[in-house]
């Protein structure tokens, strides 16, 4: 048994069914993202985890025992929320120790454990500095230390990095990864951002509808979604319906829509390539290293990326061109 | 702001002003006139010798301290859980704490009679201490539209239900985020109900005669019919600790360095 093992949850409020047989394994020191849409009942699962909420059904275990009627305060669990909720009234270092405390931890036990969590976060020198006088990412990782402080046994983070602006909130998530892996505590992070979850994740659970769609790996979610909701809720997608796919193609490949990662299609005749497309290029964005192209293909909008050459300038918009791809490339989504 | 609105604007502040300022400007004035002939705190002095001043304002001040005390164990926990669990309840509850503005003292100080009396099934007003108590009780009563009001509108500034929540993370039970989560972050809007407090209790006359308690109202009125100056400078020290209290509410609002993050 693994240690964190949701099996068979069910939440309903009222006549609304938010969760629905919702199952999940989770390794000691693991990282899981749930990944959802908004109202996709992630919150819910993590507060049911939390204490915070009771399923209607189902059970969840932490090291083998169940957890399921303990109140949150038995629990052992870290939380930060996407609303930092630190304390106001207390300093940082008392806000990290507030846990220690709780459970009666001696003074210089405190001490000691707020230092190292503060160096931890990289904040050492803003024990005595009281909440607002911290940016939100300060603010943030402070809420971390507090959750950590008290070794929980499980951390569970909501959106935490939602109030954030971009560029913090790139650097925080690889933070808060960097010191999950250092500590090796079990973690839940719930977002709705699909690049947050592919570029932290051990293994990411896609939510939609209060069900669990696919558990994977980011590698398997991104490359092998098992559902068209998966497919194009991660990453950008190029869906061709089966009789366009014959059509402009020429190729038959069975039942159902086929979709194409903007990577897996060429601008020209790339080797091992066998499906070649005709089209006229609509649309190109210059990112860098990385060149977006859209091109219309009878009809069908098309989104392809070419890494930058300085040798080979992109294509101008209205230029007729020929696409490649190879028909392995392609990701048959269910009918 | 227009030419028109600010001399309405004094108009009305001078309004104001006569209406206010004048009668408490002839008190002050009376007040100073016990000795013929020149202005003297002879009045003051008379009173704040009278044993039986000390005697009154003390026991009115132990009972503000004991009423403040009722009303913040009595309030903070209600506020906090109307508002955490219940929050279809809050209409409710706050029309509740509203009855005390339209049910007359009198009344209430008849039921106590009549329900606490010696000869009840809870005979409080046999004892000193049980009378005292009840007096504390009508008290905290009559504080509670300004206590609730001051506590609720404190709790809207801190996000009760994540605090909660965080500090159960964390291994808290009630009583600690109460104590150490809840109350704390709402001590400027708990002081501000306590000051108001402070001030009904001071003043109150009803509860304190029926139940015939020596508190500082009763004597106000005993001296206000049988002494010509004194009553007016008891006015004036009356005057005094209400606007001293409302220092004291806009000084607590200012006091909490950590409530501004709220802003
Ligand atoms: N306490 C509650 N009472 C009634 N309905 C609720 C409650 N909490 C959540 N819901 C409903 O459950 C559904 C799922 O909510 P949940 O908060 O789990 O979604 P989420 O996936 O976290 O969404 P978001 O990304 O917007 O945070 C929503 O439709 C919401 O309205
Ligand atoms: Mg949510």
């Amino acid at each position: 048994m693994s240690f964190l093992d949701i099996s068979h949850l069910e939440k309903a409020f009222g006549t609304n069914r938010v969760v629905k047989d919702f199952s999940l394994s989770v390794e000691k020191g693991e990282f899981i993202s749930l990944l959802g849409p908004s109202g996709c009942g992630k919150t819910t699962v993590l507060r049911m985890v939390a204490g915070f909420e009771q399923p209607n059904s189902g059970a969840i275990t932490i090291g083998g025992s169940n957890v399921v009627g303990k109140r949150p305060n038995q629990r052992n669990i870290g939380m930060v929320f996407q609303a930092y909720a630190l304390f106001p009234n207390l300093t940082v270092a008392e806000n990290v120790g507030f846990g220690l405390k709780i459970k009666g931890a001696s003074k210089a036990e405190i001490t000691a454990r707020v230092q190292e969590m503060l160096a931890l976060i990289g904040l050492p020198d803003k024990g005595a500095s009281y909440p607002f006088q911290l940016s939100g990412g300060q603010q943030q990782r402070v809420a971390l230390a507090r959750a950590l402080a008290p070794k929980p046994q499980v951390l569970l983070l909501d959106e935490p990095l939602s109030a954030l602006d971009a560029k913090v909130r790139v650097s925080l998530r690889n933070e808060i990864r960097a010191i999950q892996r250092e500590l090796g505590i079990t973690t839940i992070f719930v977002t709705h951002d699909q690049e947050e979850a592919l570029s932290i994740s051990d293994r990411i659970v896609v939510m939609n509808g209060g069900i669990a769609d696919q558990v994977g790996t980011p590698f398997e979610i991104y490359n092998r979604p098992s559902t068209r909701f998966v497919a194009n809720f991660v990453g950008q997608l190029n869906v061709f319906r089966a009789d366009e796919a014959g059509r402009i193609g020429g190729v038959s490949m069975g039942q159902g829509d086929f979709a194409a990662r903007p990577e897996a299609v060429h601008l020209g005749r790339a080797s091992g390539a066998d499906i070649v497309l005709p089209a006229t290029v609509t649309e190109v964005h210059f990112l860098g290293s990385v060149i977006r192209l859209t091109a219309d293909v009878a009809g069908t909008r098309v989104s392809l990326d070419t890494f930058n050459r300085a040798d080979a300038p992109p294509p101008e918009v209205g230029a007729v061109v020929e696409l490649s791809l190879a028909a392995r490339d392609l990701i048959q989504l269910g009918a | 702001m227009s030419l028109w609105a600010r001399i309405t604007g004094w108009i009305v502040l001078i309004f104001g002003l006569t209406y206010f300022a004048l009668p408490l400007l002839g008190l002050t004035e009376f007040s100073l006139k016990a000795r013929r002939g020149v202005y003297s705190l002879d009045a003051y002095t008379k009173i704040i010798g009278d044993p039986e001043f000390q005697a009154t304002f003390t026991y009115s001040i132990m009972m503000a301290l004991v009423t403040i005390l009722f009303g913040v164990l009595l309030v903070v926990p209600t506020a906090y859980w109307v508002r955490l669990k219940m929050p279809w309840a809050r209409p409710y509850v706050e029309f509740i704490t509203l009855l005390p503005l339209v049910i007359p003292a009198i009344v209430i100080v008849f039921g106590y009679i009549r329900l606490y009396n010696t000869s009840s099934w809870l005979p409080m007003t046999g004892t000193i201490m049980g009378t005292n108590l009840l007096l504390a009780f009508g008290y905290t009563v009559l504080a509670l539209p300004y206590m609730y009001r001051a506590v609720d509108t404190g709790m809207r500034t801190i996000d009760v239900a994540t605090l909660t929540e965080a500090a159960q993370s964390l291994g808290a039970g009630w009583a600690t985020i109460l104590a150490r989560v809840i109350l704390p972050n709402v001590i400027p809007a708990v002081l501000s109900g306590a000051f108001l407090t402070f001030a009904i209790v001071i003043g109150e006359f009803t509860l304190a005669a029926l139940l015939n308690r020596p508190a500082f109202g009763p004597y106000l009125a005993r001296i206000g019919a049988n002494k010509p100056y004194e009553p007016f400078a008891l006015s004036v020290i009356a005057f005094g600790i209400t606007w001293g209290c409302m220092g004291l509410i806009q000084f607590a609002n200012r006091l909490s360095k950590h409530t501004k993050a709220a802003q």
